[in-house]
């Protein structure tokens, strides 16, 4: 980080980083415009779409944050039967599995109240939503790993590298997931 | 710890920040189940959603993290003075950052999507509705996160635990919002289009 807050200072740390993960989301941008018939004409799925993308990043953020700290603190070993990371990855798991059925509820009732009529049934987009959640924890938990991972290796500091890969990372894949789960589960 | 003990720690600890951007998340989505007409007339402006929501998170984020750092390290009075060169600075280079970014992901969607056949709306409409949602949602996210880090720090609580959150949440609320008055202003000023 510079000590100089000049703009050109901040801006040649940063601006490489910023270019390159918007070119990223570009693509995830790109996949939701393929599929922009089917968002438009069900307004639950394109509800989803931005707390999909903001619950998956948050789930991956949270966990980074602690493996972080952890790896700071030395209370992880990067071993299968490591307590610290086990019983993180179980909590983002929970986590997933209470807060996204409710994500899909919420969807349903968001779309019905600014949309009217949704093609949707309630149980349908629930459905959608806890099955995009759980494989999206899954993700989440195996991309932190192995960011924190190779932070850890290379001696880097975790705060530094992981939560904006993790973040960015989950978004995209967070779009991959919702938009591969509606087309079997809601074609 | 057992792996129980952690988990379940672990759990209590984030289930509130994550329900708070749930409903956060809900809003933002609420916005773009209601801006449905001006997707369908506006051909790239969803492929731009995700790229511009990202940028708001990554430039903000990092301008919380940048003043937490500095208010640690001493390099940073806790007040909101315009005139102090560092926060200026920072200010300065997290806007013209997030606005160059957001113009450039319009040109790059508007180049992929030109490359892939489609029939994007004009370059010019799509970098002034990035332009000018860049601005707005800046002005605001840099309100935001400067005010509450600072009045944070000074009562004593660590920025790092609430900056990130802050943020998400802002933007959630703000990010959609702003674009969908953005893409009005554009097609208003241009007639259409």
């Amino acid at each position: 980080m510079p000590e100089h807050w000049t703009v050109r200072a901040i801006t040649r740390a940063t601006l490489p980083l910023l270019v390159v993960l918007s070119m990223v989301e570009l693509g995830s941008g790109l996949v939701l415009g393929s599929v922009e018939d089917t968002l438009l004409a069900s307004p639950s799925l394109l509800v989803l779409v931005p707390v999909t993308i903001g619950t998956a990043g948050n789930l991956g953020s949270v966990l980074a944050a602690r493996l972080s700290t952890a790896v700071h603190l030395g209370t992880v070993s990067f071993e299968a039967d490591d307590d610290a990371l086990v019983g993180n990855a179980v909590a983002t798991f929970a986590l997933a599995a209470s807060v996204f059925p409710a994500v899909g509820a919420g969807a349903w009732v968001t779309a019905e109240l600014v949309a009217g009529s949704t093609r949707l049934s309630p149980l349908r987009v629930v459905l959608v939503a806890t099955v995009a959640g759980v494989a999206l924890a899954v993700l989440a938990v195996a991309v932190t790993l192995v960011a924190t991972y190779v932070a850890y290796v290379r001696g880097l500091d975790p705060d530094d590298v992981v939560i904006p890969v993790v973040t960015n990372a989950c978004d995209v894949l967070g779009v991959l997931v919702l938009v591969g789960v509606a087309a079997v589960l809601a074609p | 710890m057992t792996v129980r003990e952690v988990a379940a720690s672990a759990y209590r600890e984030a289930l509130p920040a994550l329900a708070a951007s749930v409903v956060g998340g809900l809003f933002a989505g609420a916005v773009l189940g209601g801006m449905r007409a001006e997707l369908g007339d506006i051909s790239g402006l969803l492929v731009l959603v995700p790229a511009l929501l990202a940028t708001r998170g990554n430039v903000y984020g990092s301008l919380g993290a940048r003043l937490a750092t500095g208010l640690h390290q001493g390099l940073l009075e806790p007040k909101i003075d315009l005139d102090d060169d560092r926060l200026r600075g920072a200010i300065a280079a997290a806007l013209a950052n997030g606005v160059l970014v957001s113009v450039l992901a319009a040109i790059a969607t508007y180049a992929a999507l030109t490359a892939l056949g489609s029939n994007p709306a004009s370059l010019l409409a799509l970098v002034l509705i990035a332009l000018l949602a860049g601005i707005m949602s800046g002005i605001a996210l840099t309100v935001a996160v400067v005010s509450v880090v600072i009045v944070g720090f000074r009562r004593g609580l660590d920025p790092d635990t609430f900056v990130g959150p802050v943020v998400t949440t802002t933007g959630d609320f703000v990010g959609l919002a702003v674009l969908l008055l953005a893409t009005r202003i554009v097609a208003a000023a241009l007639g259409g289009i």
